[in-house]
């Protein structure tokens, strides 16, 4: 099967920045597939060249199986809803939608039956004529979507479209744009910084830091099974520890992660469990977070870990900040990792 | 010692009225805004009520004592003499000639700017649109009467690349052209469009400073090209900086009375009418009447904009 988008060593620098170096991935026709990294590190960048606003300085982009390296944005068949929405200010919201026909010379009353119809898709019915400027974030997301969708699109580019929602509506909206690549079936490439938004809608997710792909794997595997020490950190929030650390835990030098929900809290009068690695340290801070309790632990390796507790749990233990506590987890717990 | 409570209780009759300023809202806001307004009242307002007055007053012929009793006879006189209406229609196909110009140079050069120039480079242009601004007025005219003169550094420029044709036959257009380009409509209309060109450019370039670039992207994503996003997306946003620029230099235009007075044909323009006739011919209701014309001029003006839609987008 062709892939729907492919990257064979894209690069893209900008004066001293590289920021895409050398990248290769293949999304496959509708997958829905999340770019996942902190701000900078080349995810947005990798959806301009997709969308075709930015051209790569070496390699190639292909969709479809045809290579668009250098084909202008409005010759490529994908679509992007954009994280400030880039609603026409000056049009209303059925023009905005009907904006794609309309440069493709489709008359006026077939497209504005489709505007309808994609208004219908996007549950913003009675909002026709409306201005941008007189709808809310959610809503003006929900017009930026039936927009992006009416060109039928092969893949929709999506640059961070819930930042600017609150949790609340965000929430609504993951579970409303999965919906909707399920039942369209179009390949949806997703940008974002967030790791619980991009692990609980994807198919994959490719982690990028520092104009590369760190791991491209599916939520599970990049939960359980993450490759270099910022995935393990980034994605699963895991405790890392790396060089001298791992050695004085473990004996070798190799890099391994721990999740928090693996490290057990024990008062240090407490003897080891056995088969476990063990180290004691100085409580930092308890947060409670309802049913668990997150603690942050300085070891006196060095190193900071966070454990997370049942509540419960926490509350026999000392854990007014500086008390002494002891963390232990199970040899089987530990995920080596690649490189330093 | 309770710093809080030591600044609450800190006495002093200032202290006293600020708070009474803070408790009377109203009487604060008027107190602010009582002076500025009563300088645009009379100041503005005033004038050109006064203005106003005077134009519907009359000369009388014998005397040239001005009678004071409402008529509309000025104003009668003013649109049914040939001469006057010469006058308004040339300085109105001036202003709008000249407004139509700098429009179509203006666009290009601020649409460079905001959108393609590097942070540098736009900070040059800036430089080199507002310091010319900062130069005498007159100086400015003047010099551009020894550019365009017969003997001037234009006409030595068309015959050094052998042009000299060209030149004379632009002179030679009917009713534009003239003995030489300082004493022609030509000359005084290349002399306006350079005078306001800023004034064009710079609404404009706010205008366009004030729509995003994903705009841009979005139109070309969604399959419209160079051309098409430039006129569906560009143009109607930056319609309201168009519209400002173009009052400014419709209006400036027509009330100009120095640039016609100094290069150009002898035709005779609205804003030297007003001088000569508040002054030497002592026609104060006629140089009223004449100053009421740019008024209405640019009031139909504004209507016929909005009527385009130039506002939509604000």
């Amino acid at each position: 099967m062709t892939a729907a988008v492919e990257f064979r060593e894209v690069a893209r620098t900008f004066g001293m920045v590289r920021a895409v170096d050398g990248v290769s991935l293949s999304i496959e026709p509708g997958e829905f597939f999340a770019m996942l990294g902190p701000s900078g590190s080349g995810k947005t960048t990798c959806l301009r060249l997709i969308a075709g606003f930015d051209l790569p300085d070496a390699g190639h982009v292909l969709l479809d199986g045809q290579d668009v390296s250098d084909v202008p944005p409005y010759e490529r068949s994908v679509n992007t809803v954009f994280q400030d929405y880039a609603l026409f200010p000056h049009m209303s919201v059925v023009e905005n939608v009907a904006y794609g026909p309309r440069v493709r010379k489709v008359a006026s009353a077939e497209r504005n039956t489709r505007a309808r119809e994609m208004l219908e898709l996007v549950k913003l019915s009675g909002f026709e004529d409306r201005r941008p400027a007189q709808l809310s974030g959610g809503q003006k997301q929900r017009v930026a979507l039936a927009r992006a969708l009416i060109n039928q699109p092969k893949v929709l580019l999506l640059d961070e479209p819930l930042g600017a929602l609150d949790l609340k509506l965000r929430e609504e909206m993951q579970i409303e744009l999965r919906n909707l690549q399920r039942r369209l079936g179009i390949t949806f490439v997703y940008v974002t910084h967030d790791q619980g938004e991009a692990l609980s809608m994807s198919d994959r997710v490719a982690v990028f830091n520092h104009g590369r792909i760190e791991q491209m794997a599916t939520a599970r595997e990049l939960y359980m099974k993450p490759r270099t020490p910022f995935v393990a950190r980034f994605v699963g929030g895991a405790n890392v520890a790396e060089g001298d650390v791992a050695e004085k835990l473990c004996g070798t030098r190799r890099s391994f992660a721990v999740r928090t929900e693996n490290i057990h809290v024990l008062p240090v009068t407490d003897g080891s469990p056995a088969g476990a690695i063990t180290a004691e340290g100085t409580v930092l801070d308890v947060q409670y977070h309802g049913a668990t309790s997150r603690w942050q632990v300085r070891l006196d390796l060095g190193e900071t870990f966070s454990a997370t507790r049942n509540a419960s749990e926490s509350s026999h233990l000392p854990s007014a900040p500086g008390a002494r506590v002891r963390l232990a987890w199970p040899r089987d717990s530990m995920v080596a990792l690649e490189g330093p | 010692m309770n710093s809080i409570a030591g600044a609450i209780s800190h006495p002093g009759p200032l202290r006293a009225f600020s708070s009474f300023l803070y408790r009377r809202s109203t009487f604060y806001l008027l107190l602010l805004l009582v002076p500025p307004l009563l300088w645009l009242g009379t100041v503005y307002l005033g004038t050109l009520f006064a203005l106003l007055t005077q134009s519907i007053y009359s000369i009388d012929d014998f005397t040239a004592q001005i009678v004071r009793t409402p008529t509309l006879a000025t104003y009668k006189q003013l649109l049914t003499q040939p001469a006057n209406l010469d006058i308004v229609l040339r300085t109105l196909s001036m202003s709008i000639s000249v407004t139509l110009a700098a429009a179509a140079i203006a666009f290009p050069i601020a649409n460079y700017m905001v959108r393609y120039a590097s942070a540098r480079t736009k900070a040059a242009f800036y430089v080199a649109i507002l310091v010319p601004m900062w130069v005498s007025y007159l100086v400015k005219v003047y010099a551009w009467r020894q550019i365009l003169a017969k003997e001037g550094i234009l006409s030595w420029f068309f015959n050094v690349i052998g042009a000299q044709g060209v030149l004379e036959a632009i002179l030679q257009l009917p009713g534009i052209g003239g003995p030489s380009l300082a004493s022609s409509y030509i000359g005084m209309f290349i002399v306006f469009v350079y005078m306001w060109l800023p004034y064009m450019i710079l609404p404009i370039a706010a205008a366009l400073e004030r729509v995003p670039a994903s705009l841009m992207q979005a139109s070309a994503d969604l399959g419209a090209r160079p051309g098409t996003t430039f006129r569906t997306v560009i143009f109607p946003l930056a319609m309201p900086g168009l519209a400002a620029g173009s009052v400014f230099t419709f209006s400036l235009t027509l009330g100009d009375y120095i640039i016609p007075s100094i290069v150009g044909a002898p035709g005779y323009f609205i804003g030297m009418m007003v001088y000569q006739q508040q002054g030497t011919a002592g026609n104060i209701p006629l140089a009223a009447a004449f100053s009421v014309v740019p008024i209405v001029l640019i009031a139909l003006y504004l209507m016929f904009v909005k009527r385009l839609g130039a506002f939509d987008a604000l």
